[in-house]
């Protein structure tokens, strides 16, 4: 049980914060929410960067172009990036951590050297095309149906809460090729070039106001059978094979920044003026306060836990479920501490929407944390994971 | 970085959990009831296991381990129920002579005392030091405690006592120690919940199977990991103290731990319904010794504020 970091990696942490230090005073200003153009440019520019020094796919074996770092290099560059403000991994986080790993375990050659080289240089934004209207929480149940035809398969159906899709390249797209058989075993991974005739994409308008989110739809797109990823009907086993190669780091990035944006909070409250005090000399939100920083404490160091578990076994932990579920909770009771301290002012959104996820404007913030007992699994999944894999209780039938 | 138990610590862990489940089944500790918290020949297998003297150097007759496994080997205690004045006896190893020794803080009047009739000695702490009182010197009322293994005395007024040293460190410590109890009673708490789901069947299933069930357990499973991640930490720190602040860091698992012992001490007793409310299922030992162990050097008020003033 040691929390510190050896000789190695601590060499590692400060030839990153050396690098850092020379190339984040020249990056400019970040762009506008909602301008995609200079969004595209910002993140794939930063992408490249981190190509140039050696730091792109930190996480990705180096036979594949990565830099294989281990999961505790990889905890100390999302530390570090965070703290010193570097920008987020944005719009190629699919290419970065979902498909790029999916390609590296399951591609072949040809796929291989075609796409991950592109995405370490930050030259393809990829987009994710699993969930569906009707197949959510249920995603084995999608219904998005590919109908092989010579050299073909010609797709037909519907995606949604496709992050990115409107400035995408690419889609990983899990479609149907056995009506028939159960619903795990007739579901195919496909490479899916967004500008195929047939794909339209229309964003999603979130409670936030911010259109990151899309649905895409498919008519009659045809799809070269090349481009499929593991066998015909194995698309299940390809899509889930990822998740072995989340090592508990999902999180990190955003843990981080919400520390920062509780730092923010504890100032601001300092200086709210009420009734001849501060909003700080009132005991409720000082004391909420030091109970969120102490959640926050336990959720960094239960994240270490999972990281150093999956350094030694090459599998993360079950924190990475327990992580999720705490701190949606938690950072929802931020927000709404935010509210009650910022009284009147909580009825204005800051100039500009600020930076919803890592900090900025509190009142946009109180909305984006709607998302995070929603996205990427549930609350209500993450539970019945718990008590089913971990706690072993029966399943609902 | 390896914040993952050493094959030691898990062997030690292992050792503990095994002493526990052969001498302090749950019948035994029930039964401890009748003799003050303490039986003279139990307690002595503690100190043979070498409980108390975790963190005394090895040159001065100790085991010579760190707060981790302090922390470890206190979770066990707290899973399996053991009662005691368990805190006080590790902290006094290496300052006094006594086999069984509360501690306690300082406070104006009369003071509340666990386990008064078992004691050899009570450590009382100030803003002074460290003081013995012998337990000769204290006279006391018994009060019906909270919890039927944690008996309490009324002490009218607490004698001064001789100073055995400076008190520095200690009330971190003993909260520390605290929190590793109050973990393993969550641990025991949630334990004994998912059991019962799994066995209990209602409407022709076990209830676990039912998502408002299951998903009570769940959450039983994940404030226990988080706060057990936090008192890792804070045990980390004890060990090098120059890689944190301490009182943030035991402030914290002290908050976390607490929480998730009193929280999973309620639920074990819904998810057990009708019986969680008896006298017999043991639901209701895992929440009143969490409340027992709760106000102690500080209260959870307290911790919050001394976080909040680092934030």
């Amino acid at each position: 049980m040691d929390i510190r970091f050896s000789a190695e990696e601590i060499a590692f942490r400060d030839e990153l914060r050396d690098w850092l230090g020379e190339v984040l005073p020249t990056l400019g200003d970040p762009p506008d929410r909602d301008d995609w153009t200079a969004r595209r440019e910002w993140d794939m520019g930063w992408q490249r960067k981190l190509y140039d020094a050696g730091y792109a796919g930190i996480n990705w074996p180096s036979e594949f172009g990565g830099r294989g770092s281990t999961p505790t290099e990889h905890l100390i560059f999302l530390e570090e990036t965070t703290r010193m403000g570097a920008p987020y991994v944005g719009m190629n986080f699919v290419a970065q951590l979902h498909a790029g790993p999916t390609l590296i375990l399951e591609a072949t050659a040809e796929q291989q050297a075609r796409h991950l080289p592109a995405m370490l240089k930050g030259e393809e934004v990829w987009c994710q095309g699993f969930s569906e209207p009707n197949a959510g929480s249920d995603l084995a149940s999608l219904s998005t149906r590919a109908i092989r035809d010579g050299d073909h398969y010609v797709v037909t159906g519907q995606k949604i809460w496709t992050s990115f899709g409107h400035v995408a390249d690419y889609c990983e797209l899990l479609v149907r090729t056995d009506q028939e058989a159960p619903k795990h075993r007739g579901i195919t991974w496909l490479i899916c070039p967004m500008d195929l005739p047939g794909i339209e994409v229309r964003p999603i308008t979130t409670v936030a106001g911010s259109s990151e989110f899309c649905e895409v739809f498919f008519d009659e797109v045809r799809i070269p059978v090349e481009n499929r990823v593991g066998d015909e009907n194995d698309g299940w086993r390809v899509a889930m094979v990822t998740f072995s190669f989340e090592r508990g780091t999902a999180f990190i990035s955003e843990l981080l920044g919400t520390m920062n944006q509780l730092a923010e909070m504890a100032e601001l409250a300092r200086g709210i003026r009420r009734n001849g005090s501060t909003a700080w000399d009132d005991d409720e939100i000082r004391r909420e306060i030091g109970h969120l920083q102490a959640e926050y404490d336990a959720l960094w160091a239960l994240t270490k836990r999972v990281v150093s578990q999956a350094q030694r076994t090459g599998m993360p932990g079950p924190g990475g479920s327990v992580f999720k579920l705490y701190y949606a909770e938690v950072k929802k009771r931020m927000a709404d501490l935010a509210h009650r301290m910022l009284e009147r002012g909580a009825l204005v959104l800051a100039e500009g929407g600020g930076d919803e996820q890592t900090g900025g404007d509190m009142v946009a913030s109180r909305l984006y944390v709607l998302s995070l007992s929603i996205a990427a699994g549930t609350s209500e999944i993450q539970r019945n994971i718990i008590g089913e894999r971990i706690l072993g209780l029966p399943k609902e039938r | 970085m390896d914040f993952e138990l050493t094959d030691d610590q898990v062997a030690l862990c292992d050792g503990i959990r095994d002493l526990c489940q052969g001498r302090f089944d749950i019948d035994t500790v029930r039964g401890l009831a009748d003799c003050g918290g303490v039986d003279r020949q139990l307690w002595g297998e503690l100190v043979d296991t070498g409980v108390f003297s975790l963190v005394v150097p090895e040159e001065d007759g100790g085991v010579g381990l760190g707060w981790a496994e302090a922390g470890l080997v206190f979770e066990q205690l707290g899973r399996a129920l053991v009662p005691g004045p368990l805190v006080g006896t590790l902290l006094a190893a290496g300052v006094t002579d006594d086999a069984v020794v509360g501690l306690i803080e300082r406070t104006d009047g009369s003071a509340l005392v666990e386990y008064p009739d078992v004691l050899d000695a009570l450590l009382v702490l100030d803003g002074d030091g460290v003081w013995r009182v012998d337990a000769a010197e204290l006279s006391f009322e018994l009060a019906q405690s909270v919890d039927p293994l944690t008996p309490v005395g009324r002490v009218a007024e607490l004698p001064q006592g001789d100073e055995v040293g400076g008190g520095d460190g200690w009330a971190n410590r003993a909260v520390f120690l605290c929190s590793a109890l109050q973990v393993g009673l969550a641990t025991g708490a949630r334990e004994l919940a998912v059991a019962y789901a799994q066995e209990r069947q209602q409407f022709g299933k076990p209830i676990g199977q039912f998502q408002a069930v299951k998903h009570k357990c769940a959450d039983m499973y994940s404030r226990e990991e988080v706060a057990r991640a936090a008192l890792y930490y804070a045990s980390c720190v004890l060990d090098a103290p120059e890689l944190a602040d301490e009182d943030r860091a035991v402030s914290g698992a002290r908050i976390l731990a607490a929480e998730a012992a009193d929280h999973n001490g309620k639920d074990c007793v819904q998810v057990h319904g009708g019986m969680g409310f008896t006298w017999e299922i043991d639901a209701h030992l895992y929440l009143k010794r969490a409340w027992a162990l709760t106000p102690c050097f500080g209260s959870l008020d307290e911790h919050a504020e001394r976080i909040a003033a680092m934030v």
